[in-house]
């Protein structure tokens, strides 16, 4: 089936075509006869997602629909949505019902934007795989013995299959960008603080970024002109003039300065990806940008730096999930710290458990200056590399992960690995900037290649212009795996 | 042998915003429990926190007040832990940077005034309240404490008795009611204390301290810590080391008891909150928060000493509280012939005994600052005696009523007429040879017996210093 775009529902459903009933139950049925075996969605509940339908129907028909009103989008089961069972991935929240929205999910709501279901996702959006969600590892739509990449995994395959014209996911350390690569979407990480984390379930405070996953960064820009904006509720979100992050979209790129890392292009690299990244490099230059090599000598530090301080903030926001007020408790316990022991030895999977470890060790007194405050300084060194290499260009290009999807369980037993698939896309958080992935190529295998574009702080619209006339220029985005 | 003893007092002052310092839910104290806990208060997966302006605002006042360092750059950090009535698993607090630094109290103990150097105060959430009772074998969990705003105040360790540290946390209490960033109420835990305890011999390093967590009366930080510091005399003179402690102090046995060691202590893993950015105070608005603090408690016993003539002693007992201090003012102030001295004396003599032995405070008193002026006026115009004043007093606070009209009512008008007064002191000396015999020989006390006398025949009414002249006169002639 040839998918439609968000910008092509919206056409339709504006030209009367289709109903949001009619679009969400087409979808609803793909969903049921193609999840059993991608185990995209943790929870599907058509009921909710057909009366909101029904409601983004009523609106259109009373003339008070919006650009995406009855639009269907799926949503990272990291988001707290009421009355939806939120999870995390993990057996720790596996009775959660949330009591209220998170602000993402009020956005949409508030576009009248139907939820298909809550997407899988490794647990507490720790993996790189979707290989540590309690409900069963996602698989690529590609090549169902491969991995969708992660934490996003759920949302890159649902669309990747067609599942969902579009979903949202969080970006820690590239879980938008990096499955986005390895299921051929596109997927964009907000500069910090445009997209409110209010209500998305913390797993390292100062990195978390929500974005959208669709099929093209034109749909990109409509959904996060839904996503963005400012949320007194979370006092990292900033204040700042609304924008319409798709008005660049049709520049012609003629003068545009496209930074190449060095660091990005050496050992550890793909060849197959190497290549494609390097006809991308070509495609543009025929479009009218001009190359300049840069470089982010720090970047290499950035994996490390990430897994002290990302493991630190997640060692604490995860206290909560003690087994006391909700969630998941052990059924027996001799007292409370037994209580607390055996709910979180139960309740939370191995790299969850490792992580907090980790984040409690390089916490402890005597080893905070020593690891903790190194990282910090570490962070600022990174930013640093940027900052000085957008003196030389206007975007920075490079691959959004070194190798395509690699099999399930390949890298499961050998976490050090697992952590290099981020490689690329990790430095972006530790700075705080916007970084998207788009399609860019297929390897040997047929799977496909994520090219990374990385803007300066606010960039948004100029990238996704970047990356939209790339996108019409080139048609890798169209391309859908076969079976679906 | 010599023991000194070493104190310092770490003391939590609830704030007294309306809402939380992390969320919109309400502070007000004993509501249904659990009806005052928000989403973020209970601490749901993905909300966060939001820091309350008033917060921030009543340290800053706290600060200025106390000639503090104002860190214009201060941070929040976690404070890691596993509790149930704390439901994120760590507290938010400030650590490294906290708003303020320094700054100091005067106090006064006895007639010796000593200055407490303060260490810091710092913004801090409170946690819930476990409830063990009731729940039988189990424990109930109320929320609604979950995110009061607490300025947490820590001094040096610069009291050396219990007398000491109970006048440096009523100077507190005094103050922090004084600029209204805490109500004090002990009762409802707004001002607790946290007692750092420690003895050594003279000119030897400071000892391992032991801390009384928790006291919430006055009453009860003068027990704990006496008992405190005999209990560690005794072990030391005993042979045994002193380890270093958390204890409680239980009322009813008046003993302090261990809660954990130091070994048991939390590594508590403190680390910039994530969730909050540190906070930059403004200079304008310090500004404006400095210019409107009110008239502080040690500023006005100066005046009063300077302008009034007043002892330390009196100055200081008159700030106690800022409602006693313009409750003075108010007197002293309506008086038609100045003399702060009179207005002192009643203020801190009939009119505080009274509301003393009635357990009010200056608010609760039945007598308004303008009709105590108007007594003293009669005292001033000679309407009154001193004593005939006290009874008038006494109508005034148990019945109510007019002074003029009581004193109308009751005839307790003094004395004026010279000649009524003459005859009775002419009876008197008649009736009291001896008296006389023995004040012209020399004895001072037997003018004193004379004039005790008069005053008992004129049952009161006469004004003792015509009475002292008068019979001055008579008995010289």
């Amino acid at each position: 089936m040839s998918q439609q775009t968000i910008k092509q529902l919206a056409d339709l459903l504006v030209g009367g075509k289709t109903s949001s009933v009619e679009l969400c139950q087409d979808y609803l049925a793909r969903i049921a006869t193609h999840n059993p075996n991608l185990n995209a969605f943790i929870s599907v509940d058509a009921e909710r997602t057909l009366a909101e339908a029904r409601a983004a129907d009523a609106a259109r028909a009373a003339g008070q629909a919006g650009p995406l009103t009855g639009v269907p989008i799926a949503h990272k089961d990291i988001f707290c949505a009421e009355g939806w069972l939120t999870t995390c991935g993990s057996k720790m929240l596996y009775n959660f019902v949330s009591p209220y929205d998170a602000h993402v999910i009020s956005r949409f709501k508030a576009a009248g934007m139907p939820t298909l279901g809550k997407t899988n996702m490794d647990e507490f959006a720790m993996g790189s795989s979707n290989e540590t969600s309690y409900y069963g590892p996602v698989k690529n739509p590609w090549d169902s013995a491969r991995v969708p990449g992660g934490s996003s995994g759920g949302s890159a395959a649902c669309v990747a299959a067609g599942l969902a014209p579009a979903a949202t996911g969080t970006d820690t350390g590239g879980s938008i960008r990096q499955p986005a690569a390895l299921c051929g979407i596109t997927g964009l990480k907000p500069t910090y603080g445009v997209v409110s984390r209010y209500g998305m379930i913390a797993f390292a405070s100062s990195l978390d970024q929500a974005g959208p996953m669709a099929q093209s960064a034109e749909d990109c820009a409509l959904l996060l002109n839904v996503m963005a904006g400012f949320d007194g509720r979370d006092s990292t979100s900033l204040e700042r003039e609304k924008e319409d992050y798709g008005r660049d979209l049709a520049k012609p790129l003629n003068g545009l300065r496209i930074g190449l890392p060095k660091e990005f292009f050496g050992a550890g690299l793909s060849g197959d990806t190497a290549q494609a990244v390097q006809a991308a490099i070509d495609e543009f230059r025929k479009l009218g940008a001009t190359t300049v090599e840069v470089s982010l000598p720090n970047s290499g530090l950035s994996v490390a730096a990430y897994y002290v301080i990302a493991p630190a903030e997640a060692s604490s926001n995860l206290s909560r999930f003690d087994g006391v007020r909700y969630g998941y408790r052990t059924p027996d316990y001799a007292d409370l710290t037994d209580l607390y022991e055996k709910s979180r030895a139960e309740g939370f999977g191995a790299e969850v458990k490792r992580r907090i470890m980790i984040g409690t060790y390089v916490l402890s007194h005597g080893y905070y200056d020593a690891y903790y405050i190194q990282a910090q300084k570490l962070r600022r060194l990174i930013a640093n590399d940027f900052a000085e290499a957008y003196k030389a260009c206007d975007v920075i290009l490079g691959p959004t992960a070194p190798t395509t999807a690699f099999k399930l369980g390949e890298k499961a037993d050998d976490p050090v690995q697992m952590y290099l698939s981020d490689i690329y896309t990790i430095a972006v958080n530790l700075a705080g900037l916007p970084g998207m992935s788009l399609p860019c190529g297929f390897d040997g295998q047929g799977l496909p290649i994520g090219l990374q574009l990385i803007g300066d702080y606010f960039s948004e619209a100029r990238m996704l212009n970047v990356a939209h006339q790339y996108q019409l220029a080139t048609d890798w985005h169209q391309r859908t795996p076969g079976g679906f | 042998m010599q023991w000194e003893t070493v104190i310092g007092l770490e003391v939590h002052t609830q704030l007294t915003t309306k809402s939380k310092i992390f969320s919109g839910a309400s502070t007000a104290f004993g509501a249904e429990p659990n009806s005052q806990a928000c989403q973020v208060d209970i601490a749901l997966p993905g909300v966060l926190p939001v820091l309350n302006k008033g917060a921030v605002e009543r340290a800053i006042k706290f600060g200025l007040a106390v000639g503090a360092k104002l860190n214009r750059v201060n941070v929040f950090a976690r404070k890691n832990y596993f509790y149930p009535d704390l439901p994120k698993g760590y507290q938010i607090s400030q650590f490294e940077l906290p708003i303020v630094e320094g700054g100091s109290l005067t106090i006064q103990v006895g007639d010796q005034e000593k200055v407490v150097r303060l260490t810091r105060a710092h913004l801090e959430e409170d946690a819930g309240k476990s409830l063990h009772e009731d729940f039988h074998g189990m424990t109930g969990i109320d929320l609604n404490r979950a995110g009061t705003p607490l300025l947490e105040i820590v001094s040096e360790p610069d009291m050396c008795s219990a007398a000491e540290a109970v006048a440096y946390a009523k100077a507190l209490h005094s103050l922090v009611t004084w600029i209204g960033t805490c109500d004090g109420n002990m009762q409802e835990g707004s001002f607790r204390c946290d007692a750092n305890v420690s003895v050594r011999r003279p000119g030897e390093p400071l000892g391992t301290r032991r801390e009384i967590k928790n006291l919430n009366s006055f009453r009860f930080l003068e027990q704990a810590i006496n008992y405190e510091v005999r209990w560690q005399i005794e072990q030391i003179e005993d042979g045994h080391k002193i380890q270093q402690a958390t204890v409680l102090f239980d009322p009813d046995s008046g003993e302090t008891r261990m809660m954990r060691t130091k070994e048991d202590a939390h590594d508590y893993r403190y680390f910039p909150d994530p969730d909050l950015l540190p906070v930059k105070l403004d200079e304008d608005w310090i500004e404006a928060i400095r210019a409107g603090l009110p008239e502080l408690p040690q500023a006005r016993q100066l005046r009063y000493q300077a302008e009034f003539g007043l002892s330390a002693y009196d100055a200081a007992a008159l700030t106690g509280t800022r409602a006693l201090s313009d409750y003075f003012e108010a007197v002293a102030a309506a008086l038609a012939k100045a003399d702060p001295k009179l207005a002192a004396n009643w203020v801190m003599g009939e009119l505080s005994a009274a509301l003393n032995k009635a357990e009010l405070d200056i608010a609760g008193s039945p007598i308004p600052a303008a009709k105590l002026a108007t007594l003293l006026g009669r005292i001033q115009d000679g309407t009154l005696s001193g004593k005939l004043a006290r009874q008038v007093f006494e109508v005034m606070w148990t019945e109510g009523g007019e002074v003029d009209a009581i004193i109308e009512a009751r005839g307790l008008k003094q004395m004026s007429d010279s000649g009524e007064v003459e005859r009775i002191i002419d009876e008197v000396l008649a009736a009291n040879p001896k008296s006389v015999e023995e004040f012209r020989s020399g004895k001072d006390k037997a003018f004193n017996a004379l004039v005790g006398q008069v005053m008992k025949a004129t049952r009161g009414k006469a004004n003792p210093a015509q009475v002292n002249d008068l019979l001055k006169a008579k008995l010289a002639g």
